[in-house]
């Protein structure tokens, strides 16, 4: 049993409650509520970032691409990049499947939402400044390049689910422990975890903070691990994370 | 008509321009100039740059001029208001403005055609979009650290709304460090111009009130340093100032920087 931070969509503001996150239901007293019965929203609201190429397997898979043209060099500073407000949606919403695309691609983050605004924050105080942790589905449009920031492959309307819920900081011993699985209608297609990590949670909280302000509400994706599942028309994608639970979408 | 977001005596007001150039505050109150803390006239949610549509720009970088807009985002980190305080890191040694015209979308829209663009828009503003060329990477360039820096993104004075602007596309923009005019250009020199940028973004995505597109920059950008005032002007929008101050300046005054940049 864990708390954690809600937002029903029947009201404005969100809500403590207690959950489970293995069965990934709502502890209503002696009750077990699931979440079929709720309509949820994104229980966040401020801006959320993306790492790119932070799992070793990510970086590993390019290769001497890295040295090439166009990058030249492998990255320095953390890859960076936003997911704006009009791709925010919820558990179970569906990920619309654009007219330019026959298949999308499955991002599945670990989020950090911010609790305390965060300004050049060294390591070691980093979670001071974290709220908890949510599961996050970055959905792009599969692109080779990175040279570009992918605007037009990652900032579709409703391409970042969020949820269910913001389970509290304390709940997580160790951020940089926890297993990550994708399941499409079922099946498992994708299994890693954030030991894999180039920059663990504290170190990637502290080097972004050098330079631009996280607040509170914010939201870190930690990154998406190397082969991504791709998913179609008609598919339900369930991306599970230790300790948190899962977020569930449909592809329409 | 100009609107703008202040703080007078601790309080945020909405606050329009009267005749004589003060301020007239959403109760009424009539202020000057200098009594106030400008905030961006709008609070920056989603806000798009483009990098590389302005063609001598794109020449002066060595690039060819792209076939597609360059479009990155924001973060509301990086924004600061009129006679705000940009920091210069220690380390940089090239750190340049961009003086843009910043469009301010007025509606939401989806799939807008360009013809119909500007019924979209609010009206515009004036941004300078700093980049530390020190931190410039090849994944997702322009990448966050040189373009999405705390204080990096002055913009205002005033929105300006789009009906007294006859034709955005026909505006001079210059620069000015210490008073010397360093960069000018006009809006005409677009790559993609004001509603070619709306009616592509919206093909994609839902562009939403208060969004705000940072339209690129023309050909003029050199190094500033510590103490320099630089001044971005567009034509009939505004005059928005700003000055560099050193990075341990900046870490000294943090804490008073920081209640405004929300």
């Amino acid at each position: 049993m864990s708390k954690a931070i809600i937002k029903f969509s029947e009201t404005l503001h969100t809500k403590e409650v207690e959950v489970d996150p293995q069965s990934n239901t709502i502890i209503l007293g002696d009750r077990n509520v699931t979440l079929e019965q709720s309509s949820l929203e994104a229980p966040i609201s401020g801006t959320v970032y993306g790492a790119l190429l932070n799992y070793r397997g990510e970086l590993e898979a390019l290769g001497s691409s890295l040295t090439k043209e166009p990058y030249k060099e492998p990255p320095k500073a953390p890859v960076l990049y936003i997911k704006p407000v009009n791709t925010i949606t919820g558990f179970k919403s569906s990920i619309p499947l654009p007219e330019d695309t026959s298949q999308l691609q499955v991002g599945a983050s670990l989020g950090i939402v911010i609790g305390k605004k965060a300004t050049r924050v060294t390591e070691e105080k980093a979670l001071d400044h974290v709220l908890g942790y949510t599961i996050v589905n970055d959905v792009s449009i599969p692109h080779e390049s990175f040279y570009r920031p992918a605007v037009k492959q990652k900032a579709r309307d409703n391409f970042c689910p969020v949820g269910p819920w913001i389970i509290e900081r304390d709940a997580i011993s160790d951020p940089n422990k926890l297993t990550i699985t994708v399941f499409v209608n079922d099946v498992l297609k994708q299994k890693n975890t954030t030991a894999n990590l180039i920059r663990p949670v504290s170190r990637l909280i502290s080097e972004i903070s050098e330079f631009m302000t996280l607040y509170e509400g914010d939201v870190l994706l930690v990154g998406v691990p190397e082969n991504p599942p791709l998913v179609k028309e008609g598919d339900l994608v369930r991306i599970e994370i230790d300790g948190i639970g899962y977020l569930e979408n449909p592809v329409k | 008509m100009k609107h703008a977001r202040v703080v007078f005596q601790d309080v945020i007001h909405q606050a329009i321009e009267t005749n004589d150039g003060h301020l007239k505050l959403d109760n009424g109150q009539i202020v000057s100039e200098e009594e106030v803390v400008w905030l961006p006239p709008v609070q920056p949610r989603t806000v798009f740059a483009l990098g590389l549509n302005y063609a001598d720009h794109a020449k002066e970088l060595a690039f060819q001029a792209p076939t597609e807009p360059l479009v990155f985002l924001k973060g509301p980190n990086t924004f600061i208001g009129h006679r705000g305080q940009t920091y210069r890191p220690a380390e940089a040694t090239n750190m340049h403005y961009e003086c843009e015209l910043a469009v301010i979308i007025g509606r939401s829209g989806t799939n807008i055609k360009q013809e119909d663009a500007y019924d979209y828009v609010a009206g515009y503003t004036v941004a300078n979009d700093y980049a530390i060329r020190d931190y410039l990477e090849n994944y997702y360039r322009p990448n966050l650290k040189v373009k999405n820096r705390d204080t990096c993104t002055p913009i205002g004075p005033w929105l300006v709304d789009a009906k007294d602007i006859k034709d955005p596309m026909n505006l001079t923009l210059r620069t000015y460090v210490n008073g010397k005019v360093t960069q000018e250009g006009t809006t005409k020199d677009m790559i993609f111009s004001i509603p070619q940028l709306i009616a592509y973004l919206s093909s994609f995505m839902t562009l939403n009130k208060n969004d705000i597109i940072l339209t690129g920059t023309p050909e003029g950008l050199v190094d500033t340093k510590v103490g320099d005032e630089v001044i971005t002007e567009i034509e009939g929008v505004g005059r928005l100032v700003n000055t560099i101050i050193s990075e341990k300046q900046f870490l000294r005054t943090e804490s008073e920087n920081a209640i405004f940049s929300q």
